[in-house]
């Protein structure tokens, strides 16, 4: 496709300054395709379209900070010495110089008061991890809500589900390195896990450890996993991320120009590379900043890691938190039975339920497909009103984890908000089952009322804002038709599919199993759709515009009659 | 007007969504300011350039700071962000930023802002592609006569898997199995002539039973860690990797309350406890028999015991009952007595293991 270029920027030009350069550019050129023939892969890409909007952004603040963590990291590796050898600290920190400790935590002191730079790296390495974390999640978040996961994407959506699995243990390995007083406490913890996992626990806490815990096994072996094996899983899984999007190409929202078969944008260069190039350093920028200005676990106020003392308020790292919490409200429950312990207080929380989670994340865009039978390929995003079950669906898990992590402050709430915390715990017992259960009725209404209103604007038109006085004495507001890109938007989306009745069912011939599964399918699928707003019919919005234009003739003419005017009324 | 689900292709593949509403199409492009007048041109231009400018400025800035600004133990100065720490994240993240910002306004204001419109195609491949995907598998598959020759095939599955024992097999010496190692701890090594003294954790003091008041707690160790002579054992033994391993099992809580508050509990071997403690004094484990966090929380009026992590809460009057929280099983508790000199000590180790529940381990009522 040809771009009208001619008022484009006279500074941009059509030829360079000097055309030395594009001679030398071009036999470069020639000669790397010569040998590697970029031509062919660069004609289809070079060009490649990407659509624009804001919420696309949110997985390029993920691959951006992963960048950051990887440049970070390799300044660190420089200097950290992951050896749990105990030695005497005799750095620049005064308060902790004598001290026994082990050399990963006397190396973090080196970092941070005796490499320049050392402690920007370092407490940028830490906001960037948080940032790829929470970046992915609020990604995730949106591609979920919009519906991009739905075929063909739903390799890709399991890929996301992945790295967020392997970031988190990232994130967990990483701050369990310098080993001081709360890394240690975490590790501890995890110790505690592995040991109540049923019949081998032991054995997996020995072996990780290599003996008894603490030992001096720990911090080396998460540090091989830290720089070496989950990177090494994230790269490939990022790398097999990006292919596939380039491969589907980018949804888009619908809009006029804007189907089913095209994908509209900006092409890859110049403006989406200038675009994506420039947030790169925007993203390596901010989190720079907050690394020079935002203290961010600060190991020397905390000492080196001891396994008799612990500070009040010991908490994970926020993503860690959710299950952290699952393990504050749980019940003592323990099975004792022929002398063995079953731990489900420990097992639910932190054995069951992040697997489960993530099962269910990454089982949800094929339990949808399966429900509403829809096998076809979509390019175009769905607002989440136009999904309500699908929206509430996920704001119900979003409560949950939500419920989960503020249980995991109980005892912050508890100090800041001068509550018991017995009361708080108690109370989050409940909230985290009947939560959920709230956020996904109202969600499911609220979007509801949303197509509703949308329903109403197509139809009716959009309150302008004048309101008329009758000749009566009533009130009434001058609606105005939608402009024809903005009422085209609202309608560019699919009618829910209409489940399969019992009798369609029945007189399929279906038997056994086969039966069964279609009749609680087609049941599953008329609650999934259950009060869902259709789009208007042409017929509809045909004798809607009728109506309207009828009642705002009417309205004018109340307007050119009536009380509206000044002076005395004609009639 | 037809149902969008009536026109998908017959591979499931794309659909048209048919609207009510016809697609008006792309809407026309609209020239920007800096479009159509050189003068917002050159001021975009200028603007760019110097973002760009700003960021060199920066990044010399960052240089001057590298070297000016010592760090070392004035990390405290200004606000407890250390000057160097502070200066070297302002000047880096503004040389940064005026990077993105610069590129970001270069693209919106200067270059072509057409959008343009590209074809999908169906993720899977066309049908003729398939089949000939699927013949040269075929083919391939053939030639190799994997399939004619099931000795081939079944013997080279057998070898491939089992060299997956290896792999195994190789993590075995990760570390030694536990054993009994969990059901023991360091209490248990003091002698008759020298039973095991309890010390104040840090600063390695025995402790009179007269030198704690009602409601105090202190936190202990065994003696052995610091003085392992006294009790034969091998200093090496109570070093670096062993100080922490012994730590972490045997790190003591001794609390005194009235003697009357207590409600002795029964041992592992069904006897009383009644003579565990110390006027008043009771000693249980530190380690949190949830995860194995460090208890520390102490509730002066209740002689409750609270877990920062977890929350779970023992009553040390009363056997280390959990009387909150998540922790299934008591604290263990440490059978005291005074030795010649009137100084605390261990009557003997614990009788059950210390810390977070595992699977081998037993459970018994107190």
């Amino acid at each position: 496709m040809s771009v009208d270029v001619s008022k484009v920027a006279t500074t941009n030009g059509s030829t360079p300054a000097t055309t030395k350069g594009a001679q030398r550019a071009g036999a470069i050129a020639n000669w790397a395709d010569e040998r590697l023939g970029l031509g062919s892969a660069m004609k289809k890409n070079i060009r490649k379209v990407f659509p624009d909007h804001w919420s696309f952004m949110l997985g390029e603040i993920a691959l951006w900070s992963f960048v950051v963590l990887l440049l970070t990291g390799v300044f660190l590796t420089l200097w950290f010495d992951p050896s749990m050898t105990e030695i005497q600290y005799n750095g620049s920190y005064d308060p902790l110089r004598g001290v026994h400790m082990s050399s990963a935590m006397a190396s973090t002191l080196d970092i941070s008061f005796d490499v320049r730079g050392g402690l920007l790296m370092r407490q940028m390495h830490h906001w960037a991890a948080m940032i790829f974390i929470a970046s992915m999640m609020i990604h995730m978040l949106r591609v979920y809500l919009t519906g991009a996961f739905r075929k063909p994407r739903e390799v890709n959506w399991i890929i996301g589900c992945l790295l967020l699995l392997l970031g988190t243990i990232e994130g967990f390995t990483g701050y369990s390195l310098p080993d001081d007083l709360l890394s240690g406490t975490g590790v501890r913890a995890a110790d505690g896990f592995m040991k109540a996992t049923p019949v081998v626990g032991t054995y997996m806490s020995f072996f990780l450890f290599g003996g008894e815990f603490p030992g001096d096994a720990i911090i080396p072996r998460f540090y091989a996993m830290h720089i070496l094996l989950i990177p090494g899983l994230l790269l490939a899984l990022i790398a097999a991320h990006m292919l596939l999007l380039v491969y589907h190409k980018h949804t888009q929202w619908p809009g006029p120009g804007r189907t089913e078969q095209n994908v509209v944008g900006y092409p890859m260069l110049p403006v989406y590379a200038a675009k994506a190039g420039g947030f790169f350093f925007i993203v390596f920028g901010v989190t720079a900043l907050m690394g020079g200005l935002f203290s961010i676990n600060n190991v020397w106020k905390l000492g080196p890691y001891d396994p008799s003392k612990v500070t009040a308020g010991s908490q994970p790292d926020w993503y860690m938190g959710w299950p952290d919490g699952l393990l504050r409200i749980i019940p003592p429950w323990e099975t004792h039975l022929w002398g063995i312990t079953i731990s489900w207080n420990v097992m639910l929380p932190i054995l069951v339920m992040p697997p489960l989670m993530l099962m269910i994340l990454m089982a949800l865009p094929f339990i949808e497909s399966w429900l509403t039978g829809d096998k076809r390929e979509h390019h175009l995003l769905q607002r989440p009103r136009n999904a309500p079950t699908r929206t509430a669906i996920m704001v119900a898990l979003m409560t949950f984890y939500g419920l989960s992590w503020a249980a995991g402050g109980n005892d912050i709430i508890a100090i800041k908000l001068h509550l018991s915390i017995n009361q708080i715990t108690y109370f989050m017992r409940g909230a985290v089952f009947i939560g959920p259960v709230i956020a996904f009725i109202i969600t499911r209404r609220w979007c509801i009322s949303l197509q509703r209103h949308d329903e109403g604007k197509l139809l009716h038109g959009f309150e302008s804002g004048v309101l008329v006085r009758s000749p009566e004495g009533g009130y009434a507001e001058k609606h105005l038709p939608l402009p024809e890109g903005q009422a085209y938007t609202l309608t560019a989306r699919d009618d829910d599919p209409v489940p399969e009745t019992p009798e369609q069912i029945e007189a399929s011939g279906a038997t056994g199993r086969d039966l069964r599964a279609r009749k609680l399918r087609a049941r599953l699928a008329t609650l999934f759709f259950a009060d869902n707003v259709q789009k208007p019919t042409a017929e509809e919005i045909h004798e809607a515009q009728h109506h309207a234009e009828h009642e705002l003739h009417e309205l004018e003419s109340q307007i050119a009659a009536g009380p509206n005017r000044h002076g005395p009324a004609d009639h | 007007m037809s149902d969008a689900h009536d026109t998908h292709s017959p591979q499931g593949g794309e659909i048209v969504p048919t609207g009510p509403i016809a697609d008006p199409g792309l809407p026309d492009h609209q020239w920007r300011p800096t479009d159509v007048d050189p003068a917002k041109e050159k001021r975009a231009e200028r603007q760019v350039a110097i973002l760009f400018g700003l960021s060199a400025v920066s990044t010399v800035a960052f240089l001057v700071a590298y070297f000016t600004f010592d760090i070392g133990d004035n990390w405290d100065v200004i606000g407890g962000f250390g000057a160097s720490t502070m200066a070297l994240g302002l000047t880096l993240g503004l040389a940064l930023l005026f990077i993105g910002v610069g590129v970001i306004h270069w693209a919106r204001k200067l270059m072509a802002d057409h959008e343009i419109s590209e074809l999908r195609h169906p993720a899977r491949s066309s049908d003729d592609d398939r089949e000939v995907a699927v013949q040269a598998l075929t083919d391939g598959i053939n030639e190799s006569g994997i399939g004619r020759r099931p000795l081939i095939r079944n013997s080279l599955l057998g070898a491939v898997g089992l060299l997956g024992l290896p792999a195994i097999v190789m993590l075995r010496d990760l570390g030694p199995l536990p054993g009994k190692k969990l059901y023991h701890t360091i209490w248990g090594s003091g002698t008759k002539q020298a039973p095991m003294r309890i010390v104040r954790d840090g600063i390695w003091t025995p402790i009179l039973a007269s030198d704690l008041e009602i409601g105090d707690l202190v936190n202990c160790q065994p003696d052995a860690l610091h003085n392992p002579e006294r009790y034969g054992i091998d200093p090496s033994e109570v070093e670096g990797v062993n100080l922490q391993i012994h730590k972490s099992k045997a790190s003591l809580i001794l609390l005194r309350m009235n003697p009357g508050d207590i409600k002795p509990g029964k041992a592992a071997d069904g006897s009383s406890r009644a003579n565990w403690t110390v006027d008043g004094i009771v000693a249980y484990s530190k380690i949190c028999t949830h995860v194995g966090c460090p208890i520390s929380l102490n509730e002066r009026t209740t002689h409750h015991l609270l877990c920062p992590c977890h929350q779970s809460t023992f009553d040390l009057a009363d056997s280390g009952r959990v009387v909150f929280g998540p922790a299934g099983r008591p604290l263990p508790q440490l059978a005291i007595s005074v030795d010649d000199e009137g100084y605390l000590v261990a009557q003997h180790d614990f009788d059950e293991p210390v810390g977070p529940s595992f699977w081998e381990r037993d459970y018994y009522e107190r």
